[in-house]
């Protein structure tokens, strides 16, 4: 299943990246913070979802709460600041996932928001 | 196999607006079914009746009932491969096909009830052993399996041979399978109306009424000519299992009012709980048994037609049976505090109220739908169904004693 | 750099320290917070001490503050609004006498919902605190049926504005968590004990029932503490006082 999602994604991808552009918009595809992700950008797009799914057994069995792969702050950096969400036509998961048509189930659950201010993000220690 | 005659096993004649009609009405219940489900998924269980004190709804009464009617529906098959009574060879077949179809409809029920029916695919994948459930998953699976391998030894003249091991371990099966099904309440240790190990032979014997009384039915409405003396020994077996749940019940209830701390829900169930009480006397002991018995045992002329109605009757019963054990254990309170009153915002120390709402009838008639419209097109395409029913052609002699062992190689398949 | 950048980079050269050690060497004590990287341990046991005489009638401070931690909240239908913690008022009809005290899941040793579960999605962690991993859960609701606490909630509606420490969705069974968020990153009260502590009723107390040195173990050494349906022998984390 998983294998089959990422061909479809890489090939979604590689059309991207050939910059064809086809009768469907582009997804926005932006980050807010920070200069880099917490990997490498082509590697993300391949394995964001195994690395969110390792993360997820992790801290929920084991309560491995480590920052750097974990989904609160995936959202914190590519949340857009206007709506402070990753959802929405332009959100940064949304975006792509109607583009890649592949359906996102951890916002059934899980916010989709930055937390209330990100200055917050500073006084945590 | 010079006692018995080959028996012709032919397809129903699908043309009639009869069959038409049938089906169309099937198709639509089950569509409606399929409706309430979106309808609850997408709203949440809001839109039902359930609460967080009726965790388990009308979804579950007909799941249970369906899935208690299954594995007794292969019990006329059992009766003739596995203890060899010939009379019964004729409808092995049909029995087979109801069992599954009867799984199908109930596990439709409850998976298309479940809070993410998305997730079916994480119930197959995750598994925690020590889950009841979790056995049924494959206990349910495995009957499925196990009842289409006995089919197919049935169908296929060459592995006629085997279907008395495939009819054994089918009948073994459904034992566990219905085991399993009354554990799921039988190990609820912290509920006070469960929490009893004669849950699990009671939901057996439950099976072998529920099964046997809407097998006559699907038999009758078949429209094959049907001997008054096969019809018979069916009722006469129908009767038996109908005593047999009234048995099962009022053991049941004398253990649990000989035990002190049981009286609160005993009393509630018997005496003063409203519905339920209604249901458990009226619905499950007079419609359900009393009645049938006396429609099968004491009418001077047993017609076919009092037979139907005795069935239709345990089904019935059976229904508000099943709705007294899982509705009525769950809106009873749980006992928190032993020996104290309580209350409090989450209707603690209090009988819950429930209500069925429409979707959840929907849903759970759906199942019932599903279950029959298997059956029904099952026999326009495969030869489920003998040709003749009557009592010359099921047996010549009318021997009462059936020879051992004559029956297995007897049947031809109908090309 | 940016902050969020800066403090990836502390997380690593923290799990490189953690990593260069032997196994079973601890430089942290007990008592202090795991590090994020480390896990959940046997060496807890998380649990709560209630003492029912200390809990004032009539007070909901702890379940307020326990529904606006994890972002509990209902659309004013009690019978499907879920509540983590509640209130119930106990009295004895042959003395008249009546207490209230707070009801949460007991984070039992030997969960009935854990043993029930089909998928394992109900299940006990390492430190003793019971949980529903959302992931799995497919709303079966066999654990509610099976807990004698009557400590879980059906998520009967769309949530929305979750917090983003306590996902909850629609279709999943939840309960008390014992504040694993605030156990995870070494928080010494739960919303609740804190809350109550704030009011100045103190009746509810967390702590490590494995930490002999513990306040939630003195207490108990020295005063005792029942167990609801102790029957069970379920051996649930949150013990009780004052019950009488």
């Amino acid at each position: 299943m998983f294998s089959l999602r990422a061909l479809t994604l890489t090939m979604v991808l590689a059309g991207l990246a050939t910059t064809a552009a086809g009768d469907v918009p582009r997804p926005e595809v932006k980050a807010y913070k920070g200069e880099t992700c917490v990997e490498e950008t082509g590697f993300m797009r391949r394995n964001h979802m195994e690395l969110i799914l390792h993360q997820r057994d992790e801290t929920m069995h084991r309560g491995i709460r480590t920052t750097k792969h974990s989904l609160k702050e995936c959202i914190e950096c590519h949340a857009d600041p206007q709506t402070r969400s990753v959802l929405g036509e332009n959100g940064f998961c949304q975006s792509c996932h109607s583009y890649a048509a592949v359906s996102i189930d951890c916002f059934s659950c899980h916010t989709p928001k930055a937390r209330e201010q990100s200055a917050a993000v500073e006084k945590r220690p | 196999m010079a006692a018995t005659p080959a028996q012709r096993y032919t397809l129903i004649d699908g043309r009639g607006p009869a069959y038409i009609g049938l089906l169309a009405v099937l198709g639509a219940l089950v569509l409606i079914g399929l409706a309430c489900a979106y309808t609850m998924e997408h709203n949440g269980h809001v839109i039902t009746g359930m609460s967080n004190q009726v965790v388990w709804g009308t979804p579950h009464v007909f799941a249970v009932f369906l899935i208690v009617a299954a594995s007794g529906a292969l019990n006329v098959a059992s009766i003739a491969s596995v203890f060899g009574r010939r009379h019964y060879k004729p409808l092995t077949r049909l029995s087979g096909l109801l069992a599954i179809a009867l799984l199908v409809g109930g596990l439709s029920v409850l998976v298309l009830d479940l809070g993410r029916p998305d997730r079916l695919i994480v119930a197959m994948t995750y598994y925690n052993f020590k889950s009841i459930f979790a056995w049924n998953i494959f206990l349910y699976v495995g009957f499925m399996v196990v009842v289409a391998v006995y089919l197919w030894m049935m169908f296929e003249r060459r592995m006629n041979r085997f279907s008395k091991p495939a009819g054994l371990v089918a009948f073994l099966w459904r034992l566990i399978l219905t085991t399993g099904t009354g554990s799921i309440f039988g190990f609820l240790v912290a509920r006070q109306a469960y929490d009893a190990a004669i849950m699990a032979p009671m939901f057996i014997i439950m099976s072998f009424a529920f099964g046997l009384a809407i097998f006559l039915l699907v038999l009758m409405s078949t429209g094959r000519p049907l001997g008054k003396q096969l019809l018979g020994r069916l009722a006469n077996l129908l009767g038996v299992f109908v005593a047999s749940v009234l048995y099962f019940s009022l053991v049941f209830h004398l253990t649990n009012l000989y035990a002190t701390q049981h009286h609160g829900v005993e009393r509630f169930i018997l005496l003063d709980g409203g519905i339920y009480t209604v249901a458990f006397w009226v619905g499950h002991i007079i419609v359900g048994g009393l009645f049938p018995l006396l429609l099968l045992y004491v009418t001077p002329r047993r017609s076919p037609a009092l037979i139907a109605l005795a069935a239709i009757l345990v089904i019935l019963g059976g229904l508000a049976q099943v709705y007294v054990i899982i509705i009525g254990g769950q809106v009873y309170p749980l006992d928190l505090f032993p020996g104290r009153e309580v209350s409090s915002s989450f209707f603690d120390g209090v009988v819950a109220n429930y209500t069925p709402s429409l979707p959840e009838l929907g849903l759970g008639v759906g199942g019932f739908a599903l279950a029959l419209a298997v059956v029904a097109v099952a026999v326009r395409v495969l030869p489920f169904l003998p040709e003749d029913l009557s009592d010359h052609a099921v047996d010549p002699n009318h021997v009462p004693e059936p020879a051992p062992r004559a029956v297995e190689a007897g049947d031809t398949s109908a090309a | 750099m940016s902050v969020s950048r800066r403090r990836f980079l502390a997380a690593g050269a923290t799990a490189a320290g953690a990593a260069a050690l032997a196994p079973g060497l601890r430089l942290v004590d007990l008592a202090t917070a795991r590090s994020p990287e480390e896990a959940a341990s046997s060496l807890n046991r998380w649990g709560l001490l209630i003492d029912a005489d200390k809990c004032a009638d009539g007070c909901r401070a702890c379940v307020d503050a326990c529904h606006t931690e994890n972002g509990v909240s209902g659309h004013d239908r009690p019978e499907t609004d879920p509540q983590w913690i509640r209130t119930v008022s106990v009295s004895d009809p042959q003395t008249g006498h009546s207490q209230q005290l707070p009801v949460m899941c007991q984070h039992c040793e030997e969960p009935p919902c854990v043993d029930v579960c089909p998928t394992g999605a109900s299940f006990r962690r390492d430190d003793g605190i019971v949980l529903v991993d959302k992931h799995i859960c497919i709303g079966c609701r066999y654990c509610m049926m099976a807990c004698p606490y009557k400590a879980r909630s059906f998520i009967h509606e769309q949530v929305t504005d979750q917090k983003p420490d306590m996902p909850r969705g629609k279709g999943t069974v939840e309960s008390c968590t014992l504040c694993v968020h605030r156990v995870d990153r070494g928080d010494t009260q739960t919303a609740c004990a804190e809350a109550c502590a704030k009011e100045g009723h103190r009746a509810i107390l967390f702590g490590d029932l494995n930490d002999a040195d513990s306040e939630i173990s003195r207490e108990l050494k020295a005063h005792g503490g029942i167990q609801l349906r102790a029957d069970l022998h379920l051996n649930t984390g949150v013990r009780y006082r004052g019950l009488s």
